[in-house]
């Protein structure tokens, strides 16, 4: 682990109408290791996960992305980092109008690849690597929720960026597809290393792939550690969450 | 005072959607400029917005033309003017008729689909995949739209005017028993390339109006399916609207530069 963190948040503050979500949240992330942020649903985790490639602009606050603060960056100023950035939406956010095929090939084609011999051979490849060739000439209506964000997956990795943020990636998922995700995840750190930010609730997933795992709380970090000291630790609020307790008074 | 906040939302809420407007046109235009067209986006955009609209501009052109022949003639024929028919017919297609009629046609039709599409785009990530790819959502889903409907909607209301033309000749001449050559006389007489010039400025500025009222409309949709639904039922009421009232000052301001004459 490098001495400089790839991505450096500072003091993140978000508003969404008169709920502030994000209240001064600090985080680093480090070249080439999956980090794994955790938090009640609704909590702000999602909502930070958009701020890292420029979706959302905070209200205040840095984000360092290689030394450069981006949300200062406009619209056009953000291509060069989304390049290097991809994302894995929660529903994948998969082009309906197009299929699998065209899906992937995708961020290719926008790239500049013109070759088609090419492009259908990374395409191949990229499917293969989410277990998904075969499927490629149907269209995201006829994929199963699974299925879609193996096929988001592919079309975040077929131009290999440096990060990849997913954003609940075994969200929905029956236990041997998210099986699947966690492998995959881990395979793409090994295979292309790359850096990853899981946004999760699923404690099974996170323990499977987080080198480190982070925990969102009443929108600021509460934890920040390895998966071991997230399991050992007497933390209440952290043992609430890590156990599955509600608070006894919480109304029903 | 409620009255007064009331008139003073509504008339910030409007320079608003003004200013929002003029910036998604602006944008477009720079792009353009800059060369970001996706010709093969473009190409399907034509087949879209003109191609697939030639059946309604045309039946709505030549039954319009049918129906204002009709009319006319029985006013003035009781007067013994029924070969001004010609001249009054295309001289009202090339000038209000065709650029307007075509104009609401293409509101209603493409509008739609425009604001429809963008919009369930937008509630579905699916624009904020594209910007996550890279990819400016105004480079990718309006510029091929605006160039589209800049190309395609002159030449679909000299369609409309053409159809509405021919029409009012079929019924003037085959129902009406007018004498061919009298329409024709007619019509070449009163009707000019500056109506024609007319017709296509018109028409020009009518595209620019829907296309990024339409886009505007997509592009802020939320809220689900109800949201895209109430994006597209105020894209096409706005683009109507607003076809309606600039074609009002754009008919005061072009009969400076083309006076009808000829009278």
């Amino acid at each position: 682990m490098s001495a400089a963190p790839l991505i450096a948040v500072r003091d993140l503050v978000q508003r969404i109408g008169p709920q502030e979500i994000l209240r001064g949240f600090s985080l680093d992330v480090f070249q080439g290791e999956t980090l794994v942020l955790l938090g009640k649903s609704g909590g702000g985790k999602s909502v930070f996960l958009r701020h890292l490639i420029g979706l959302m602009k905070p209200v205040s606050g840095q984000i360092h992305f290689e030394g450069r603060d981006i949300a200062t960056l406009n619209e056009r100023e953000l291509e060069p980092v989304r390049k290097k950035i991809g994302m894995l939406f929660q529903d994948g956010a998969l082009f309906d109008s197009m299929n699998v095929r065209q899906n992937v090939a995708f961020p290719l084609r926008e790239r500049g690849e013109r070759d088609e011999k090419v492009i259908a051979a990374k395409v191949h490849d990229a499917l293969a690597m989410v277990n998904m060739n075969g499927h490629d000439k149907k269209m995201p209506g006829n994929l199963s929720g699974g299925m879609r964000k193996r096929v988001a997956l592919a079309r975040a990795i077929i131009s290999p960026p440096d990060v990849i943020l997913y954003d609940e990636p075994t969200a929905g998922l029956d236990p041997i597809v998210s099986d699947s995700i966690n492998k995959l995840i881990r395979r793409l750190q090994k295979q292309l290393s790359v850096t990853s930010i899981v946004v999760t609730h699923d404690l099974i997933s996170c323990y499977h792939i987080a080198d480190r795992v982070a925990l969102l709380n009443e929108g600021k970090r509460y934890f920040y550690g390895t998966a071991d000291e997230l399991r050992t630790t007497q933390d209440p609020v952290i043992r609430d969450f890590v156990d599955g307790r509600s608070p006894d008074d919480e109304p029903l | 005072m409620p009255f007064v906040n009331f008139f003073g939302n509504a008339v910030s809420g409007f320079f608003i959607y003004l200013g929002e407007v003029a910036q998604l046109a602006g944008e477009t235009f720079a792009s353009i400029l800059k060369g970001r067209i996706r010709f093969k986006l473009v190409l399907d955009q034509i087949a879209e917005i003109g191609y697939r609209s030639q059946l309604v501009v045309i039946v709505t052109g030549a039954f319009t033309g049918a129906v204002f022949t009709a009319q006319v003639y029985f006013q003035f024929a009781s007067l013994g003017m029924g070969t001004a028919v010609g001249s009054v017919v295309a001289l009202s297609m090339f000038r209000e008729l065709g650029p307007v009629l075509t104009g609401l046609m293409v509101a209603g039709r493409v509008g739609a689909a425009m604001s429809a599409e963008i919009g369930t785009m937008k509630v579905t990530q699916q624009i904020d995949a594209l910007r996550a790819l890279a990819v400016h959502p105004v480079d990718y889903l309006v510029v091929p739209r605006a160039v589209a409907m800049l190309i395609s909607m002159p030449l679909l209301v000299v369609e409309c005017v053409g159809c509405g033309i021919l029409a009012s000749y079929f019924v003037a001449v085959n129902i009406l028993n007018i004498e061919a050559v009298y329409f024709m006389v007619n019509v070449q007489k009163f009707a000019d390339s500056s109506d024609i010039l007319m017709s296509l400025i018109k028409g020009f500025v009518f595209a620019i109006l829907i296309v990024f009222i339409s886009c505007r409309e997509g592009l802020h949709a939320r809220d689900g399916a109800v949201g895209v639904g109430r994006a597209t039922t105020e894209a096409v009421v706005i683009c109507s609207l607003s076809v309606l009232v600039a074609n009002f000052f754009l008919t005061m301001f072009l009969n400076i530069l083309f006076p009808a004459g000829g009278w």
